[in-house]
């Protein structure tokens, strides 16, 4: 039998699975990662994982991430599901995840209802300019800081 | 599958297929322009559309090769029709033409969607729910994109307003076809949007926008028509012949 602490572990080692265009940070911090659950069978797993962007192209990798992770920790027989509904949200980044893009130098997406200016992640100044609002992966745009001058990337509210 | 599923499985597949037909052949257009835009950050901006474009088409690929039942696979729908069976509307086959058609077709095509998608977001068939939902997210900055380049390029200099109103001129005929109604979508009822019902609120942006980037709305005057049908300009079948040339090569080749 699949027991609850085999889907809680499963669903940590899951969740350390990182993005690869933005490691460290995982799919857990991004909420991509949806959920593990029994495929109903004595040892099966279903891990359920949602796209930032309908066209995200590390979509794929992360799904073969999940699975060969959960097969190392000794899970035998793995599924993963991809889902659209909910549409994921720049709102499902964890506090964790926040922390790390600032540290990365990354602005962190607007909170619901906040402006979506970001703050210069290297240096807190409000006074920045957008450069373009698409970057090198869908879920960025480029910004540059007034006060520092560095540019930086913000992930986008979605 | 039950009774009623059979009977409106044609139309959803052929309902799904038009709309993802649409997002795929624009998306390829919209590839071409790399190596091509006027700047680094156009460069990202027009791949990044294009991509999400992809993904959206992809997303509805699936649900018509689920509801098709034959065993089609997304890969299948998108390299293995020629163009007599693709549904697109005329508008995302037409060539690129210069940076302001690029912004024209964008600007008809965006608003159209950016009002179709949620509409569609409360379809009665929840895979095509969920497709709507999230393309609704991502068309926003779309058209957010469109209409900043309409009006920067609409209220710019005098060569960049005259280029912008050439482009919105020659398309303009093809932005009919948008809101014609397939005939499927009586059979669908809830499932699917008629896109008649989306014009007035189209109009209203449209107009709004020209109006701001001081460019004057086209007269209607003849509308192309026939993309739903299957029935394309020539332009359609040479962009397939690059698209599809690599699995009519080598057929069922993956990543």
């Amino acid at each position: 039998m699949v027991t609850a602490a085999d889907i809680a572990r499963a669903r940590k080692v899951a969740g350390q699975v990182e993005d690869p265009e933005l490691p460290p940070i995982t799919i857990a911090d991004l909420g991509v990662l949806r959920g593990i659950e029994s495929d109903g069978s004595t040892d099966g797993l279903i891990a359920h994982i949602t796209p930032t962007y309908s066209g995200c192209p590390a979509n794929l990798v992360i799904a073969l991430a999940v699975e060969s992770a959960l097969r190392e920790a000794g899970f035998a027989r793995v599924r993963v599901e991809t889902d659209l509904a909910p549409p994921w949200s720049s709102d499902d980044v964890t506090e964790a995840g926040r922390i790390k893009l600032k540290a990365m130098g990354i602005a962190p997406p607007a909170a619901p209802g906040a402006s979506e200016t970001p703050v210069c992640p290297r240096c807190d100044a409000a006074n920045v300019a957008e450069i373009s609002r698409f970057g090198a992966t869908a879920c960025k745009a480029l910004w540059r800081c007034n006060a520092c001058l560095e540019p930086f990337e913000a992930f986008k509210r979605l | 599958m039950s009774a009623a599923d059979a009977t409106t499985a044609p139309a959803l597949f052929r309902y799904a297929l038009g709309l993802a037909d649409d997002q795929l052949v624009l998306g390829h257009r919209l590839s071409e322009w790399s190596g091509h835009a006027p700047t680094l950050e156009e460069e990202l901006a027009l791949a990044n559309i294009a991509l999400d474009l992809i993904g959206q088409a992809r997303g509805l690929y699936q649900l018509a090769g689920a509801v098709e039942d034959r065993g089609r696979s997304e890969d299948d729908l998108a390299y293995f029709r020629d163009a007599r069976d693709y549904l697109n509307v005329r508008l995302v086959e037409c060539p690129n033409g210069d940076f302001a058609d690029a912004v024209a077709r964008q600007l008809f095509f965006a608003t159209a969607m950016n009002l179709l998608w949620p509409a569609l977001a409360q379809s009665a068939e929840p895979r095509l729910a969920a497709v709507a939902a999230k393309a609704a997210k991502e068309t926003a900055y779309h058209l957010r994109h469109a209409t900043e380049w309409t009006l920067r390029l609409g209220d710019g200099t005098e060569t960049s307003h005259q280029r912008m109103q050439a482009a919105i001129d020659r398309l303009w005929r093809f932005t009919g076809e948008l809101f014609e109604t397939p005939p499927e979508v009586e059979t669908l009822g809830p499932v699917a949007v008629d896109p008649a019902t989306l014009k007035p609120a189209w109009d209203a942006t449209i107009d709004a926008v020209l109006a701001r980037a001081t460019l004057a709305r086209p007269a209607d005057g003849y509308m192309a028509t026939g993309g739903r049908a299957g029935l394309h300009g020539e332009d359609l079948g040479h962009m397939l012949a690059v698209m599809q040339s690599v699995q009519r090569t080598h057929p069922g080749l993956e990543w």
